[in-house]
């Protein structure tokens, strides 16, 4: 029932497994699929198996195996029985999710850096990873495409945007992997080799912040403005534009590459949470104050910490953005309307400086998934459901009297109603025997709602809904292929015509290729993908806050 | 078993304590749920935003891109000749002719492809013989291209592809090599077969037909 208790340790449970085939389908191709799934199930692998189990020829399971390990999916280390095993391959769920979130990255980025963050983001979402030198000429040679004629962007400004990503650690650099390279041990190990013989294959091979030079920016030999390519032949331009630049100058950094710090990011989406979920029950000066004691928090406060480190109210006065300007007592307030408020975004640690104040991160996410978990119950089952529901989960156990009393629902539809949630599995029933003989007429029922295992099973849920909405969208699209492809060939051929100069009534005869009713079902087709692309980010948010709840909490009991 | 003789519901526990009484129980399930089961409470709709249309874009364009980069692997299929045409709009937003080579620093290296080229090219000041090998290979590979050419040049531009595709990706599977050239292989036979059987028959025909008798 709580098979996903596992998910946290490396155990994927089946939704998880058949979502990730799907994404790796629909960015890798169906080869890759085949073989990621195949490592998702079986664990650590070596080359031969791999091959032998999956029935695929050795190029192509080598071609699998580089695209995976070049986007993180998939890591190496030498085999468990010693140095003289074969390497083993081994992938886990959570970095192939993460292709769920990529629009949210990129986002994320041009909020924060512009469109050239945006797109250095982009750049090394799509490649895994990059050099800096390279990244830094393909996205000034994107940049310099969509310029008006004659103007091109500098080198340099896109060397800042990325200086500026790495400073603020939304950019690291990929960690040296022991055992690659055709050298059996690294060279330049910084901290002991984790790749032992003893070491299980499940240790994680050395993370990205183990290393000590993870935020540092090399010296490169790099200047130069984009390139605008020159337009000969459609598409060529494009294509051109997004190609790496595959020229041999070198700039001093080779060998140094870069990818996308996903933590880094789910650290600020964690902070937005909690600012918007503050500002929807509250105001918006009280979401500007815990903006505010984010902010300064961001450096000193770890990943995995509970709350950020004290302020004093009298710090944060000083740091309120220059467009506040509340009075002192306002703040002070603010600061214990915060704290009271039950959904505890802000505690009191102390009395020093006018009050000492700390942002509760795991309590508020503890707080924003339960706030889901009963918007779930209120929108499958109704709002009296939700009473129930969220009643069993203050209360923790009740029986069936005190459920129908509580919530002030009569007994029939209170039966009706927790029956429904029993079989749906978010409550459950617990006996407590009054005499050793478990005897039915002398035994306590009670009806619980444990907020962990609910909040598991709803995250399985939800990798099974876009797993669905998947299908669903290559269901439709299949249908409706061959349209789909005469529709493109009539844009290829209006363009290379539009290109050669052709008349006006050239164009409308090509136009009228596609009858009124195809257009018709090309643009519902269109509805349709739209929405349900739409879903899936939509429900990508439901899935990070549960994730980040239950990884919050699993690490810390 | 114990209420079997009273009635056809019974349970094991005391039904009171639960809160449930006999006659509040639901309907027993006739058959398995339907696909589809009504709902209730239809879902809320989905949230409409400037920044969610962009991350739509953003994620049907990433899309597009990765499915045209070279990391897209393709399973290696002989592609049938109907799909030429569409292929040959198609062909144009296909980032066909990039390659990606990874460092190879950062990879184990049983993952490189062997590639007889760079073998050849590698080993050519130690051993000729290897080297004699590799070209007297390509001089076959050539042979067999240049019948080809007499059949059917498009066929030929597929095979020179797949050939070269071969040479790049380089597999130490001497079966799948050969199955593959055995499979190209049959149909040259048939259509050499077609073609030259049309030319040696008139030719034979009017010069020696005594010898066709003897025969």
């Amino acid at each position: 029932m709580y098979g996903a208790r596992g998910a946290d340790v490396g155990g994927m449970t089946l939704q998880e497994v058949r979502l990730c085939g799907l994404l790796l389908r629909e960015h890798f191709g169906e080869v890759v699929e085949k073989v990621g799934k195949h490592l998702l199930r079986s664990g650590a692998l070596n080359l031969r198996t791999i091959i032998n189990e999956t029935g695929l020829p050795l190029d192509l399971v080598k071609k699998c195996l580089c695209v995976l390990v070049q986007h993180g999916a998939c890591v190496f280390s030498s085999g468990r029985k010693g140095p003289g095993s074969p390497t083993e391959y081994l992938t886990s769920c959570n970095r192939i999710l993460r292709i769920l979130r990529y629009p949210r990255y990129i986002y994320t980025a041009k909020t924060l850096y512009g469109d050239t963050g945006e797109l250095i983001i982009e750049e090394l979402l799509q490649r895994g990873h990059m050099t800096m030198s390279s990244t830094v000429k393909t996205v000034a040679d994107r940049l310099t495409q969509n310029m008006e004629e004659g103007r091109s962007m500098e080198y340099s400004e896109v060397s800042s945007a990325f200086s500026n990503l790495v400073e603020t650690h939304f950019l690291q650099r990929c960690p040296p992997q022991p055992g690659a390279g055709g050298k059996d041990k690294t060279t330049a190990a910084p901290t002991d080799n984790p790749a032992t013989p003893a070491a299980p294959a499940k240790t994680t091979p050395q993370t990205a912040e183990s290393f000590p030079d993870c935020y540092k920016v090399p010296h490169m030999t790099l200047s130069g403005r984009g390139k605008r390519q020159l337009s000969t032949e459609e598409g060529e331009d494009q294509r051109n534009a997004k190609k790496p630049r595959l020229d041999t100058a070198t700039h001093g950094d080779e060998g140094i590459y870069w990818q996308v710090n996903y933590e880094r990011f789910h650290l600020h989406f964690r902070d937005q949470a909690i600012i918007s979920a503050v500002a929807n029950k509250l105001d918006q000066t009280s979401s500007e104050i815990v903006r505010t004691m984010l902010r300064m928090s961001e450096v000193t406060t770890s990943p995995t910490a509970h709350c950020t480190k004290p302020l004093s109210s009298n710090e944060i006065f000083r740091s309120l953005p220059s467009s506040y300007n509340i009075a002192r007592p306002i703040l002070d307030q603010y600061l214990t309307l915060l704290v009271d408020d039950p959904m505890e975004f802000v505690g009191k640690a102390g009395e020093s400086g006018g009050g000492m104040y700390v942002v509760n991160l795991h309590r508020a996410l503890a707080n924003l998934a339960r706030a889901t978990l009963e918007s779930v119950v209120q929108e499958r089952f109704g709002s009296r459901s939700a009473r129930i529901f969220r009643l069993l989960l203050r209360k923790r156990h009740l029986e069936q009297k005190q459920v129908e009393d509580f919530a002030m629902i009569p007994a029939k539809e209170a039966k009706d109603m927790l029956y429904t949630l029993l079989s749906e599995n978010l409550v459950q029933l617990q006996e407590i025997p009054k005499t050793p003989d478990y005897a039915p007429s002398r035994t306590f029922y009670l009806y619980t709602v444990n907020q962990l295992p609910t909040a598991r099973m709803l995250l399985q849920n939800c990798h099974k809904t876009v797993a669905n909405l998947i299908e669903r969208r290559l269901f439709e699209t299949k249908e409706s292929k061959r349209l789909l492809e005469k529709s493109q060939r009539i844009e290829a051929i209006l363009a290379s015509l539009q290109a050669s100069g052709a008349e006006p009534e050239q164009l409308q005869e090509v136009e009228e290729m596609i009858t009124a009713p195809e257009k018709q079902q090309l643009d519902s087709l269109k509805l349709h993908i739209n929405k349900l692309d739409s879903a899936e980010n939509q429900v990508d948010e439901t899935i990070f806050l549960l994730e980040s709840y239950i990884t919050g909490t699993a690490s810390s009991t | 078993m114990a209420g079997r003789g009273r009635g056809a519901a019974a349970f094991s526990f005391n039904l009171e304590s639960l809160g449930i009484g006999r006659g509040s129980m639901p309907e027993a399930r006739v058959g398995p749920t339907p696909l589809f089961p009504n709902t209730e409470f239809k879902p809320v709709p989905l949230k409409v935003s400037e920044e969610e249309d962009y991350m739509l874009a953003l994620k049907q364009e990433m899309r597009g891109t990765m499915q045209r980069l070279p990391h897209n692997i393709k399973p290696l299929c002989n592609k049938a000749e109907v799909e030429r045409y569409t292929e040959r709009y198609l062909k144009k937003s296909k980032v066909v002719d990039e390659e990606w080579i990874p460092d190879w620093n950062l990879f184990p290296k049983e993952l490189m492809p062997q590639k007889k080229k760079l073998r050849a090219k590698a080993v050519a000041k130690k051993t000729t013989k290897v080297s004699s090998k590799d070209s007297a290979d390509m001089m076959t590979k050539l042979d067999e291209l240049a019948k080809k050419d007499d059949g059917n040049a498009e066929k030929s531009d597929d095979e020179n592809d797949k050939e070269k595709k071969k040479n790049e990706d380089e597999e130490e599977e001497i079966e799948a090599e050969e199955y593959d050239e055995e499979d190209v292989e049959e149909e040259n036979d048939y259509i050499d077969n077609y073609f030259d059987n049309g030319e040696d028959f008139a030719a034979a025909s009017d010069d020696n037909m005594d010898t066709e008798a003897t025969y």
